[in-house]
């Protein structure tokens, strides 16, 4: 049973990882093919990084990433904060249940809908242009808004409300409190909420394609744009080096994860 | 107190705001536009057109594929699900960071490698080539296109059930046995009920994204069959009828989300999502 | 934790850094089919970086080329029309313009702006689409033809439409993604005329498309190109410079027009031509774009990359050019006694009324989501919802049961 079960896990890793493999293999082609390998070379990671549009693709996606999923933790942890504090359970469900809609509308629907609002709005002020980074940036936020607040909620509902009195009894004023009792008790969860925002929204193609305009291309577009046209190794490339950025930033967290146990580990001691 | 529960509308404001702007207002737009003609006036012939047979075909056939695609992905999700939870904490999280590595690719670029390599001038067939094995036609068929949905999807079926299954009581296990059940009995009468909650947001997260996917029908189906997602996408990207999209999309919306009320129910558990 | 709260901060630094260095340019937005420019991939000339520096050099400011592309006439329609997204400079085809100054969304041009103007052929002067010549100056010209891998189809095959409706190739034929072109070939093959407005010529047309659609391999646009060069699939009709740049990366590649009987030609002829859309930021760089793009180098330039015949004297008369392109290219591109003009008014296509257009769009929409798909999917799709359905009930029962007991 115990090497049955390993077997499977094998045989469904080897699946998952075959393209994957492939990919790379390819990536390192001499040849345009990408169904026959004819012989190692790096020409097409510097066709890659000579090519300037997919280095923009880059930049905008990293700035969108960011700016994107600042915004929703902001606004996210103050809205989780408010919403735990109201006293109307019915405004309360209401809320949650408005928030959630994005997360559980096929990112097709989320992505045409907004974008029938931009265009009927600019169409309305006569701007010549309603798409752009502007309109991907809000798209952005709110279908990164429920999972930042969905992932602060619980540690609110897990913190000890007693605390919070107690600070104030003790003198803290309610903004004094919240800084030094609530804030920390819930920042776990604020940061996972970020992290989860931001990884949506670097890896987001559906709701991207439907409300940019032009100009503002992020990677996955670019990628998308680049599978309609005549493919060469060089998206391979890209491909790859995304996976070894992805790859050495996992295991740099993982590492320093294992250091911050250690410490606390220690400090225990 | 009076002060406190102001606070608390206050902070909840900004977001109650963005959510009236950018959820509430641009699915009344897709209302709007499912319910108007070109010109702006009001008339149900998109809804009409949608029940023409050939529309409720695509409704039809994304919803098999989907489900097809979402019973596959439980089916070999589940064991490998459980195999990762049996094992020690540090294989365990090695085992889901190698699940969720792949995830950071974009789907994209994981479905147009699937291409490169099932084509029938594609890698495995040029490898059976070497073999001497006659090349077998994968790419444009049905099967790509399923395969291609539980490839991509696979990980969001693993995480929740692994999640719920790693906290599973093993003292649970133990009495059960101890009460004279089979290994067999024991999973289907503890493990499967006490892990339904993770099933049922597995087969959300799943199913969503499969039914309303194009790209993958796309690449692996070679355009020559639609579905939903593509004909969506056409009404907005080329055949500039913004409102027979509207429409469909609303249509989808709307069975997604009965769907999912119903799955919840279903799932008596409280029905939290696990990520 | 901390140290990825670290990295975050180091992100959001960088933003605000990048932020502050963007400055106020401007900019010429160019929308443009895919593979239609010479791009400055594996060492040709990067015609839109060279413009950015011709800018600057001659006017001593610095602008920036914003390039995206479509893949078909009626995507860039859709883009276009919808207001989504501003453009200074399109590339569309002919009956794509004549439907653009139709609905009044192109500005006209002004040619003081644009001396190169000279270099265009006079026979491409007074076209239908643009009678006085006032919206559009052509950018290439070609024909569709039939493109197909001499390793697997069987040369007395070809030669004429039915090659594409050859039950033999099943599965290695390509068809257009695009409405237009599609419906061409079905009407060309039928001998109907492409411009008609009579719905029962353009339902034979569908018929025959659904007649080809279990021999298709996949509706394509420029994904043709990796398909035909791996010999993935065999034949496709295509655009003629297409053609030549695929044989440059497999010689098995061959390539014909369509001809009738007589050896008429029985095939579209088209124009594309650079357009300034209504509403355009920067209607006067978007016309030194346009002349400097008539300028001989990057003409050239862009000829010898996308292998489309060109109108542009400064191209044609070239001896460089000829000799780039060799003889064969020469050939097809522009056969001998060809008088364009002519040819031109019998093969285009034209703008449609509105009517058939919406007929057209409707017929196109059946024949995507005709298709029959295996009903094995259907089958076990019904299974497993009988199995839920089954499940379900067994569930309440036992429920139902359970209850009785504790009771």
């Amino acid at each position: 049973m115990k090497t049955l079960s390993k077997v499977y896990t094998m045989l469904i890793f080897v699946i998952l990882y075959a393209p994957i493999a492939v990919m790379v293999l390819f990536s390192f082609n001499a040849s345009n093919s990408t169904g026959v390998f004819t012989g190692f070379s790096l020409y097409w990671y510097k066709e890659l990084l000579s090519d300037p549009a997919t280095l923009s693709a880059l930049k905008n996606t990293l700035i969108l990433a960011v700016t994107s999923s600042c915004i929703a933790t902001i606004i996210g942890t103050v809205a989780a904060v408010g919403i735990s504090k109201l006293k109307n359970k019915h405004t309360q469900n209401a809320i949650m249940t408005v928030t959630n809609i994005p997360m559980m509308n096929p990112d097709i629907v989320t992505g045409i809908s907004m974008m029938l609002l931009f265009v009927f709005v600019s169409a309305k002020l006569g701007a010549s242009q309603s798409l752009g980074f502007g309109t991907v940036l809000i798209a952005h936020v709110t279908f990164n808004l429920p999972y930042v607040i969905l992932s602060v909620m619980p540690k609110i509902r897990q913190m000890d409300r007693h605390l919070t009195e107690a600070a104030m009894d003790l003198g803290c004023t309610p903004f004094q409190a919240f800084c030094k009792v609530e804030f920390p008790a819930i920042l776990p969860g604020i940061i996972s909420g970020a992290i989860m925002a931001f990884t949506l929204s670097l890896d987001d193609f559906v709701i991207s394609y439907f409300t940019t305009g032009n100009g503002f291309e992020t990677l996955p577009i670019r990628i998308y744009s680049m599978t309609k046209k005549r493919v060469t190794p060089d998206m391979y490339a890209l491909s790859t080096l995304i996976f070894i950025a992805v790859l050495v930033l996992l295991i740099l967290s993982n590492v320093a994860q294992g250091d911050d146990k250690k410490k606390t580990r220690r400090a225990k001691k | 107190m009076q002060n406190k529960s102001f606070m608390a509308r206050l902070m909840a404001a900004p977001h109650i705001v963005w959510s009236i702007l950018f959820i509430i207002a641009p699915l009344m737009f897709v209302f709007y536009y499912a319910f108007t003609d070109k010109s702006g006036a009001f008339t149900l012939s998109n809804i009409q057109q949608l029940g023409s047979p050939s529309y409720l075909t695509i409704f039809a056939r994304s919803g098999a594929f989907a489900l097809v695609a979402t019973a596959i992905c439980l089916l070999v999700a589940y064991p490998l699900a459980y195999a990762i939870s049996r094992a020690t904490p540090r294989m365990q999280k090695i085992y889901i960071m190698l699940i969720m590595l792949p995830m950071w690719m974009n789907f994209l670029i994981r479905t147009y490698s699937i291409m490169a390599i099932i084509e029938d001038t594609g890698f495995v067939n040029t490898l059976l080539g070497y073999l001497g094995i006659d090349p077998i036609h994968m790419i444009n068929t049905d099967g790509a296109v399923i395969f291609g949905m539980v490839y991509n999807y696979l990980p969001y079926m693993v995480l929740p059930i692994h999640t719920v299954l790693s906290k599973l009581d093993n003292r649970l296990l133990e009495a059960s046995a101890d009460l004279g059940c089979t290994p067999m009995q024991t999973f289907f009468k503890v493990v499967m009920p006490l892990s339904r909650s993770g099933i049922v947001s597995g087969i959300t997260m799943v199913f969503v994204p499969s039914v309303s996917t194009f790209y993958i029908s796309q690449k692996l189906g070679g355009s020559s069959f639609d579905l939903i997602g593509d004909t969506i996408e056409r009404q907005f990207q080329t055949a500039y009828n913004y409102n027979l999209g509207a429409a469909m999309s609303l249509v989808l919306m709307a069975v997604i989300l009965i769907s999912m009320a119903i799955m919840n129910r279903y799932s008596d558990d409280e029905g939290s999502v696990v990520v | 934790m901390k140290r990825i709260a670290l990295i975050f901060t180091a992100l959001v630094c960088l933003f605000l850094c990048s932020c502050g260095s963007q400055s106020e340019k401007k900019v010429v937005n160019v929308y443009n089919w895919g593979e239609y420019i010479s791009d400055g991939s594996e060492g040709t000339m990067d015609v839109n970086a060279a413009f950015e520096e011709y800018y600057y050099e001659t006017y001593g400011e610095a602008i920036e080329v914003v390039y995206t592309t479509y893949a078909s006439n009626e995507d860039m329609y859709a883009k276009l029309k919808s207001g989504a997204a501003g453009y200074d400079v399109i590339i569309p085809s002919d009956y794509m313009i004549a439907r653009l100054i139709e609905e009044d969304m192109l500005e006209k041009l002004d040619f003081s702006n644009i001396p190169n103007y000279a270099n265009i052929s006079e026979e491409f002067r007074d076209l239908y689409y643009d009678p006085s010549n006032e919206y559009s100056i052509p950018y290439t010209y070609g024909m569709v033809g039939v493109i197909y891998n001499s390793t697997v189809v069987d040369e007395a095959d070809a030669g004429t439409w039915d090659l594409l409706w050859n039950s033999k190739y099943s599965g290695r034929i390509l068809q257009f993604n695009n409405s237009r072109d599609a419906f061409g070939t079905a009407m060309y093959k039928l001998g109907l005329d492409v411009n008609t407005t009579s719905e029962s010529e353009w339902r034979m047309a569908l018929e025959e498309l659904k007649a080809q659609q279990p021999l298709v391999q996949g509706y394509v646009m420029d994904e043709i190109f990796n398909k035909m060069e791996s010999g993935e699939a065999a034949i496709s009709a295509y655009y003629a410079g297409d053609y030549l740049c695929m044989t440059e990366n497999n010689e098995d590649l061959c390539f014909f027009y369509p001809t009738d009987e007589d050896g008429n030609y029985v095939t579209n002829l088209f124009v594309d031509a650079y357009c300034i859309p209504k509403g355009a930021a920067n209607k006067e760089l978007a016309e030194i774009y346009i002349n400097y793009m008539l300028s001989e180098e990057p003409a050239i330039a862009n000829a010898e990359y996308i292998y489309y015949a060109s109108p542009n004297s400064a191209v044609y008369e070239s001896e460089v050019y000829m000799d780039d392109m060799g003889e064969e290219a020469m050939e097809i591109l522009y056969p001998e006694d060809f008088s364009f003009h002519e040819n031109y008014n019998k093969l285009s296509y034209h703008n449609l009324d509105s009517e058939t257009l919406q007929l057209v769009n409707n017929l196109w929409e059946e024949l995507k989501i005709s298709s029959a798909t295996g009903e094995v999917v259907y089958v076990l799709a019904i299974l497993i919802i009988v199995g839920l359905i089954g499940y379900g009930i067994y569930h309440a029962v036992i429920k139902r049961k359970r209850e009785k007991y504790y009771i």
